[in-house]
């Protein structure tokens, strides 16, 4: 192996990643310490085990696991460092939990530059920090060039959920209201805007953010009244609320003229010929509320900076085909339907 | 947006709904076919059928490219795309339109065809430039507005002398199809089917004006409304179509005026004569073969042409006996009379025409408006 | 080539199929091309006509 090469310090300016970096030698030790631990830096990964001891508070523990394969790895609101970090502290949200600790694999593809990995690292441990959540724990391999697209990272979460909550997906029932936490496709259209070969400009930005303290807040004003919570992030609040009315074996029935678009958002879909119902949120969420409680959840969303949009869309209904219905802002009515194959735009 | 949400405003819609409500006689029945599938598209994205009165009946016709794409041009362009040195460069919609025996261009891409999804003809020559030692297809298809783009893109490859790039042309036009409804024996024979007027193509109208559709309001008595493509568009024509119905008269009126004049759009209409030329046939899905309604390059381009650099033979492949999209695209039947619809043929796994795009009648039902059938259902 | 904008999004799109188009023009686009312009006095025509019919509501567009 060349680990005499690797000495010295990594060349993060103008470096990049070889077979070495995942062999490990040397060369992977100093990758590691380099870049992911400088940039997570916390006492679990000083003391430089394979594993992370720790202890967990009173309270369930919830668990969740996600793959991150975005292209381009960076977007105008983040790049896939920060979004993973987000998206596995909200899946541990979505449980009314506490998110506390994250580990973070790697894989990566041979030639990819170290100044990017490092900017990934970075924005990873400065989300976390920002959360208030650890990542713990991690692995690292290299795979032949063409073999990966850049990075792809796959991330753990655990988290403590407080005795007495007990989120659930069959748990929406007819009758109870939808919230939905602020603007809808943001993140999808940042991320399509800055595609080689979409060629619009916008500056609509990422919504990626970590929702737990959210969270929290929903929870202090009237946590045994949500039934359940989800963030719409790939296929939109339409996959969302079909996969909900699946799983309570319900309908909804919601307005079109509540749910919050952004102009540009609307505009980048008008141009694209896609539906932003359908278009990936990376920091929103979707939460079932007891009727008698939405107000005072509302009221608690809007209260904080992550839920300032939060608005009422709709609600249960029975529905024993499980239909997704809305009433147009025309009047009319029509089935928000699962998406099918991927969302392409139409040409006529 | 300006000249969209005006055009999306629901209280205009409602008072035209009110209206059409008012003026239509409840002795007779009005039905109406939208020839284009961005009618389509809006009539079920707005729910715009409960806002008509009940005796007002919407047919979805056959104006979606992809859809009327027949099976055996999906497999020709297959058969391309897995030739070693082609870059098949197609419109997204075309990803997923089924060929024969379920094989598809994402099948093909996932295989390993070199298959690429673009927005604009310009994509595709941009490519060609790009990267010279392939050959690069662009699967031309779509109705009249979607071919002046490709006739630019061709003129552009003459004048940069680009060698590696042709055209798979597929494109189709717009009357004759009409013609071949009108002329079908359901509805001009039988008179099993009748339809009272046609809301006329939008953009298609931009570019070829309202002058070619004299002819049917002539010819066959139809009155024709071209109408824009938002819904409040839709509403305002369908009004139109039933004050010509209530008064007699079959005549053209344009509800789009802001975009459509009676000679179109001059420029794009001589690019494309200059370029193309009548086939004498062309098979249409779920209509079967009209004449004079497909394009071919002529043969000054013929360097450019895919079919004839690659000898490109034609293969006819048949629809699914079962499925019933010839007669929902003649407004013989509705999706919901099909044995197939729902079934075994779903967007996911679209069999016939109609389900191939969100604009075909069966999806646009399917993903929108199938909730209606079982309300209608548990009615009665 | 030119470019439009839709509420803050731009596009660059080919004009080669109009012919005397002005930057403030508005198009109709398709597949990366404008197909058309939009005639403004047309379009407040039609907008007219429509209000018309809503006369007890004429704030209906906005």
């Amino acid at each position: 192996m060349s680990s005499k090469a690797y000495k010295r310090k990594l060349d993060i300016r103008s470096g990049c990643i070889d077979m070495s970096h995942g062999s490990g030698g040397r060369a992977m030790a100093h990758l590691i310490s380099e870049v992911f631990h400088d940039s997570f830096r916390n006492q679990w990964l000083d003391r430089g085990n394979d594993q992370a001891a720790f202890d967990v508070g009173a309270g369930r523990m919830v668990m969740t696991t996600d793959g991150y394969v975005i292209s381009p790895l960076f977007f105008p609101g983040g790049n896939i460092g920060s979004l993973a970090v987000h998206g596995t502290i909200n899946d541990v949200a979505m449980a009314g939990a506490r998110p506390l600790y994250l580990s973070a694999s790697f894989i990566i593809e041979e030639g990819f530059a170290l100044a990017d990995l490092k900017r990934i690292a970075d924005a990873m441990g400065a989300a976390a920090r920002e959360a208030g959540v650890s990542i713990v724990t991690g692995d690292t391999k290299v795979v032949e060039r063409g073999k990966a697209d850049g990075v792809f990272i796959s991330t753990t979460g655990i988290g403590v959920v407080p005795d007495g909550l007990d989120l659930s997906a069959e748990k929406a029932g007819v009758g109870d209201r939808v919230l939905v936490s602020g603007t809808l496709g943001d993140h999808g259209i940042a991320v399509m805007s800055s595609r080689q070969n979409m060629t619009f400009e916008t500056d609509v930005v990422s919504d990626s953010a970590a929702l737990h303290d959210l969270v929290a807040a929903m929870v202090a004003a009237a946590g045994p009244d949500i039934r359940v919570m989800r963030d719409p992030t790939r296929g939109g609040l339409a996959a969302t609320l079909n996969e909900l009315a699946q799983q309570s074996k319900v309908g909804f029935r919601i307005d079109e003229d509540a749910i919050p678009v952004r102009p540009a958002v609307a505009a980048a879909c008008e141009l694209l010929g896609l539906d932003p119902l359908y278009v990936a949120n990376e920091g929103k969420l979707v939460a079932v509320v007891a009727p008698e409680a939405a107000a005072t959840v509302l009221a608690a969303m809007r209260a904080h900076p992550l839920g300032r949009g939060a608005v009422d869309i709709g609600r249960v209904v029975e529905d024993d085909h499980r239909f997704v219905q809305m009433t147009t802002s025309f009047g009319g009515g029509r089935i928000v339907d699962w998406l099918s194959g991927e969302q392409l735009p139409r040409i006529c | 947006m300006k000249y969209v949400d005006e055009f999306r405003d629901g209280k205009l819609a409602r008072t035209l709904a009110t209206e059409i409500a008012s003026a239509v006689d409840p002795a007779q029945s009005y039905r109406f076919m939208e020839f284009c599938g961005g009618h389509t598209h809006a009539i079920s994205r707005y729910g715009l059928e409960d806002m008509l009165p009940t005796n007002v009946q919407m047919i979805h016709g056959p104006g979606c490219p992809v859809c009327v794409l027949p099976a055996g041009r999906i497999d020709m362009a297959i058969q391309l795309a897995e030739r070693p040195e082609v870059t098949l460069c197609v419109y997204g919609d075309l990803m997923r339109v089924p060929g024969s025996q379920g094989a598809s261009l994402m099948r093909a891409k996932a295989r390993g065809a070199d298959v690429r999804m673009v927005y604009s003809t310009l994509d595709a020559i941009a490519i060609a430039e790009q990267e010279p030692d392939r050959e690069v297809v662009f699967f031309a298809i779509g109705f009249e507005t979607t071919t002046p783009p490709t006739a630019v893109a061709i003129r552009l490859a003459a004048r940069k002398k680009l060698g590696n790039f042709t055209v798979f042309c597929n494109h189709v036009l717009t009357p004759s199809a009409i013609q071949t409804i009108l002329e079908s024996p359901e509805i001009r024979d039988i008179g099993r089917v009748e339809i009272d007027g046609f809301i006329g193509p939008a953009h298609v109208s931009t570019v070829i004006g309202t002058q070619p559709y004299e002819f049917f309001a002539e010819e066959f008595g139809q009155p024709v409304v071209i109408a824009g493509f938002e819904p409040v568009d839709v509403m305002q024509a369908i009004l139109m179509l039933v004050r010509q119905v209530n008064d007699g008269r079959h005549e053209i009126e344009n509800q789009y005026i802001r975009a459509v004049t009676r000679g179109g759009n001059v420029r794009a209409k001589a690019e494309v004569a200059d370029i193309f030329e009548l086939r004498d046939q062309f098979e249409w899905r779920g209509l079967g073969p009209v004449p004079y309604s497909g394009l071919r390059l002529k043969a000054a381009y013929a360097d450019y042409d895919a079919e004839r650099r690659f000898a490109m033979t034609d293969i006819t492949a048949p629809d699914n006996p079962a499925c019933e999209c010839g007669s929902i695209l003649r407004g013989a039947k509705k999706p919901a009379d099909c044995k197939l619809f729902g079934t075994v043929c779903t967007p996911e796994t679209p069999m016939g025409s109609c389900m191939v795009s969100s604009e075909g009648a069966c999806a646009a039902h399917w993903t929108y408006g199938r909730f209606r059938d079982l309300q209608r259902k548990q009615a009665s | 080539m030119a470019r439009v904008m839709l509420d803050g999004v731009g596009k660059v799109v080919s004009v080669a199929l109009i012919e005397d188009l002005k930057v403030g023009d508005f198009v109709v686009i398709h597949v990366g091309y404008a197909l058309t312009k939009i005639d403004p006095e047309e379009a407040e025509r039609t907008l007219a006509i429509l209000r018309e019919l809503g006369v007890a509501q004429p704030e209906a567009a906005s």
